[in-house]
């Protein structure tokens, strides 16, 4: 069935044009800037630029630097998609168990949601500071000489774990959500056919979750790409040495800091054809949507 | 009856409890830490381990930081940058709210030319997150006169995609019938949108208002490009500078302070609205 | 209270044209419906009326003033919907008084008006309660309500029976006639129900794929209906069809049958159309006879539909009525005599009907 609709001409465009404006000025014209850069190379001055074609791609895949940052970003990513996502599913199934308290353990369970993925990295800090962090104790009393600011891979345990709690909640949710839409004639013809909780777990109750995972992963992707950057950036600043250097903190910070426009750009844009297929990837796949913004 | 499922024995209901007493241990652990830690001197937060239950400095603590003690440390009150932070959080929700409800109107409710086309082009935004084009848009931000205003915290960060479809979503799924007897009651666009439209997206936006406002909140990148001056940032940012310049001077207590004031509002919206909170997410990525 | 009148009005979605130029003058406080089968185009037509579709070509008066151009609200008409298309959030009264209060009455005058409409329907009661709390023949007559306070010049009804139980239908449709009798409103209703549109109607139009293929009173559409369309789809149990030739002053039918050819038709092939209750039981082998095998008997209590067919073999099926105490068996060749004049003769290239016999 057809739209009914009013019959007015301008009317439309006035109501639309406030979200164009913005889309253009701060969405597509800084686009297509950072597309125009990442061809041209600046003197250091910034008063000329000569085209240089892919050579700012090509110096960038050549980059060490570049590939660590890679490196350290898928790594950053599966974890901290698979912990908090583990986590989120093993309390999630749990949750469907009981009746008393579901509504208790979901309230204290959304808290980390609210919390800025920054302040959430500072939390874990200060838990773990070596200095004052209550919690340093653990490591040390385990025999680790405890100082994530300085070890590469305690730093990375750190982010991963703050960007790891700050995501429970959204998975939580999901996968209470995906739990609730079983339909529970299912579980019984299962138990009925004499399979034990945990084998129904297994073969009825995740194949059926998978449209959620799957949704989950992608998100948690997106998620540990770009809104982790306040993490990185307040407890860590990508070190110690690179090893907490993501592809969204080195953009910022060849940019920003290192004033490398070329290269800055490139980068930009390269992650732009990574979010390009991340959200095909979902639409297609999914048909849900990818970021917040 | 037995609580929950078939088959959920009595040992795996108690072990669900224990996992989940578990797991909300965990994830309300650190926000307990700190909130604990704010009541506290600064003198015990030095020296681990810190008692797990609150302090009796709480007041002191609580009014040295608001009365300038916070100033001391980031170079502005805590009242300006809750101010700060509050108006950038429903700048953004309202913002995002009013702006993309307008464009799912005219997009589901008229016929215009390019239409279609619009509509992509705001879909397509999707795909342009801050974090690809920082700086060229810092550019836009500095040749606009933005920095270091609300405009520029607030503007760039109100077109949604994922608003706008959600209302254009909502839109389709209210009846021909009844925008026709809307029309033939001798409602215009704008009576239709007040008196029907409105109430019936009253709990859309809700749903979306508190997402939104945690989104505002919790903005970080963002702020961080565009205030240069100590007195435009959000709280968030202003508790980075405190602790990365941290030095043996550092009142630890008063960081702390600044942490839970900085994650309390959201906290509460998010608790408080909790049934909008859950709809609204679980829907709006649907 | 005003005339309404389409004048050749046509409908058109990008190329394909779905209205044909209906023409109709419709009178002050005539009740006129519009009935055809799904798709024909019935809805279009009204709301064109109503301005909710725009008019591809020709024109719509209303009250003597052309409306082509003017929006719903500025053509004083109200509709009933389909769906009833109440207001979810609004409370009965405030269903019923949107309009008004966009109309800019407000205070005593608002209340009494809305209290009228309310008393008239009986929904004085349910003033507070919102559409969900109501049951559907509620919901039904506060559509209504909300089309009665506005007092307009025109009602015009989209089905608006179709979602209800039978029982309620028949209760509702006799509610509206009664009210149309009282406030005597120019109303223009569409149903594809020919119980509801014969019961209802002033005037009939009856439509079929975008042509108005007849506008009569409804008795005069049964009597002579002017095609084969018309025929077959105004009357219950339908009128029964056999293709015939007029040889020699008689009617040939497929079965080697003869019935006496009706005056003043030219021989050659045409269409025989006989309504199941102008079929009589004979006796057997009469004289101008059909002679029929039945197939199968339908028992409704007063009366019985025999299912039969035409001579022996499987050649066409044939409806006909009979007294439900006094019905033949299954099997059973029965000889069935046309009432005389009740029969039509339709011709069989155009479908239009030449002649009665
Ligand atoms: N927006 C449209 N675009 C194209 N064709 C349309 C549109 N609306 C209706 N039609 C066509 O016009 C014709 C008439 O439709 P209409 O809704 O008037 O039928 P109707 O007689 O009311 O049928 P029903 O009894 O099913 O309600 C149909 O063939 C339909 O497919
Ligand atoms: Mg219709």
């Amino acid at each position: 069935m057809n739209r009914a609709t009013f019959p007015h001409f301008w009317l439309p465009l006035l109501l639309i044009a406030p979200q164009l404006a913005i889309s253009a000025i701060f969405f597509y014209w800084p686009a297509v800037q950072a597309l125009y850069q990442s061809v041209l190379r600046e003197d250091p001055f910034g008063l000329r630029s000569t085209f240089v074609g892919l050579a700012n791609f090509r110096n960038v895949l050549a980059d060490p630097a570049y590939l660590n940052a890679a490196q350290v970003t898928v790594v950053f990513s599966l974890l901290t998609a698979g912990f908090s996502m583990a986590i989120a599913l093993l309390l999630a199934v749990q949750a469907e168990k009981v009746v008393r308290g579901r509504g208790f353990y979901r309230t204290l369970m959304i808290w980390p949601y609210a919390v800025a993925p920054a302040i959430a990295g500072m939390l874990w800090l200060f838990m773990f500071n070596p200095s004052f962090g209550t919690l340093a104790a653990i490591p040390r009393a385990l025999g680790i000489r405890w100082d994530p600011l300085l070890n590469s891979s305690q730093a990375m345990g750190l982010v991963v774990a703050a960007a790891s709690w700050k995501q429970i909640s959204y998975n939580f949710l999901f996968f209470v959500a995906g739990l609730q839409a079983i339909p529970k004639s299912l579980i019984e013809a299962s138990a009925i056919d004499g399979a034990g909780p945990v084998r129904r777990f297994w073969t009825i109750v995740f194949p059926l979750l998978a449209p959620t995972t799957f949704f989950l992963l992608v998100v948690n992707t997106v998620y540990a790409l770009f809104d982790t950057f306040g993490i990185i950036h307040a407890v860590t600043s990508g070190g110690p040495g690179k090893s907490t250097e993501t592809l969204v903190y080195k953009v910022y910070n060849d940019g920003f800091v290192n004033l490398l426009l070329g290269s800055s750009a490139a980068q930009s844009v390269m992650l732009m054809v990574l979010v390009i297929c991340l959200t095909a990837f979902q639409f297609k796949y999914i048909e849900r949507k990818v970021h917040y913004g | 009856m037995a609580e929950g499922l078939v088959g959920t024995s009595r040992r795996s209901l108690t072990l669900a409890h224990v996992l989940l007493i578990l797991g909300c241990v965990i994830v309300a652990f650190p926000i307990y830490y700190v909130t604990v830690a704010s009541t506290h001197s600064l003198r015990t937060i030095l020296n681990p381990p810190l008692p797990m239950l609150p302090g009796p400095e709480t007041i002191e603590n609580y009014r040295e930081a608001v009365s300038g003690g916070i100033n001391r440390i980031g170079g502005v009150g805590v009242d300006r940058l809750l101010l700060n932070t509050t108006i950038v959080a429903l700048g953004i929700a309202f913002g995002k709210i009013v702006i993309s409800m307008a464009s799912a109107y005219a997009i589901v409710f008229f016929r215009f030319p390019l239409r279609m086309v619009c509509f992509w082009l705001i879909f397509i935004t999707l795909m342009l997150p801050v974090e690809v084009r920082i700086l060229p848009t810092y550019k836009v931000m500095v040749d606009l006169g933005l920095i270091d205003t609300y405009a520029g915290l607030i503007l760039p960060l109100i077109a949604s995609a994922t608003a706008t479809l959600l209302f254009r979503q909502f839109f389709m799924t209210i009846p021909n019938e009844l925008f026709e007897a809307a029309r033939v009651d001798g409602a215009g666009p704008w009576r239709f949108f007040k008196d029907i439209l409105l109430p019936l997206s009253a709990t859309n936006i809700a749903a979306l208002f508190v997402i939104l406002f945690i989104y505002g909140w919790t903005q970080y990148l963002w702020p961080l490009l565009v205030t240069n001056s100590n007195s435009m940032n959000t709280i968030v940012i202003a508790l980075r500078k405190m602790i990365s310049f941290a030095d043996a001077d550092t009142p630890w207590d008063l960081v702390m302070v600044t942490c839970v004031l900085a994650i309390l509002p959201p906290v509460l919206i998010v608790v408080l609205m909790q049934r909008w909170f859950v709809k609204g997410l679980v829907e709006t990525e649907k | 209270m005003a005339t309404l009148s389409l004048n050749d009005v046509r409908k058109s979605y990008g190329k394909t044209e779905v209205i044909h130029g209906v023409s109709i003058d419709v009178e002050d406080g005539e009740f006129v419906v519009i009935v055809g089968p799904s798709g024909c185009g019935k809805s279009t037509l009204l709301r064109m009326v109503a301005g909710l579709e725009e008019i591809t070509r020709g024109t719509i008066d209303i009250g003597g003033r052309e409306v082509n151009k003017l929006e719903p609200r500025e053509r004083d008409i109200a509709m009933v919907f389909q769906n009833y298309a109440l207001y979810p959030h609004m409370s009965v009264f405030d269903n019923m008084a949107y309009g008004l209060r966009i109309a800019g009455i407000k205070g005593d005058d608002l209340k009494a008006r809305v209290g009228k409409a309310a008393e008239m329907l009986g929904l004085t009661t349910l003033l507070d309660r919102k559409p969900r709390q109501l049951s559907g023949g509620q919901r039904q007559r506060v559509a209504m309500g909300r089309a009665l306070v506005r007092e307009p010049s025109a009602f015009l009804f989209d089905e608006p029976l179709s979602n209800l139980d039978a029982k309620l239908r028949v209760s509702m449709r006799l509610q509206i006639k009664d009210l149309q009798r009282r406030v005597a409103t120019t109303s223009l209703y569409v149903t594809h129900d020919q119980v509801e549109a014969m019961t209802l109607a002033d005037r009939l139009i009856v439509m079929n794929k975008g042509v108005a293929e007849q506008i009569a009173t409804p008795m005069e559409i049964y009597d002579n209906p002017a095609n084969v369309f018309v025929a077959g789809f105004i009357g219950s149990p339908a009128m029964n069809f056999f293709p015939a030739r007029i040889e020699g002053g008689h009617l040939h039918l497929a079965d080697g049958s003869q019935l006496p050819a009706p005056a003043g038709v030219s021989e050659g092939s045409v269409i025989l159309g006989i309504r199941p209750e102008h079929l009589m039981p004979a006796p057997l082998d009469a004289e101008g006879s059909l002679s029929v095998r039945v197939l199968a008997v339908e028992t409704l209590g007063a009366d019985a539909f025999v299912h039969a067919t035409l001579g022996d073999g499987d050649a066409d099926a044939i409806v006909f009525r009979v007294p439900g105490h006094d019905r033949p068996a299954e099997g059973e060749r029965v000889s069935l005599m046309v009432e005389p004049g009740k029969a039509h003769v339709f011709d069989a290239a155009t479908e239009r009907r030449i002649a009665e016999a």
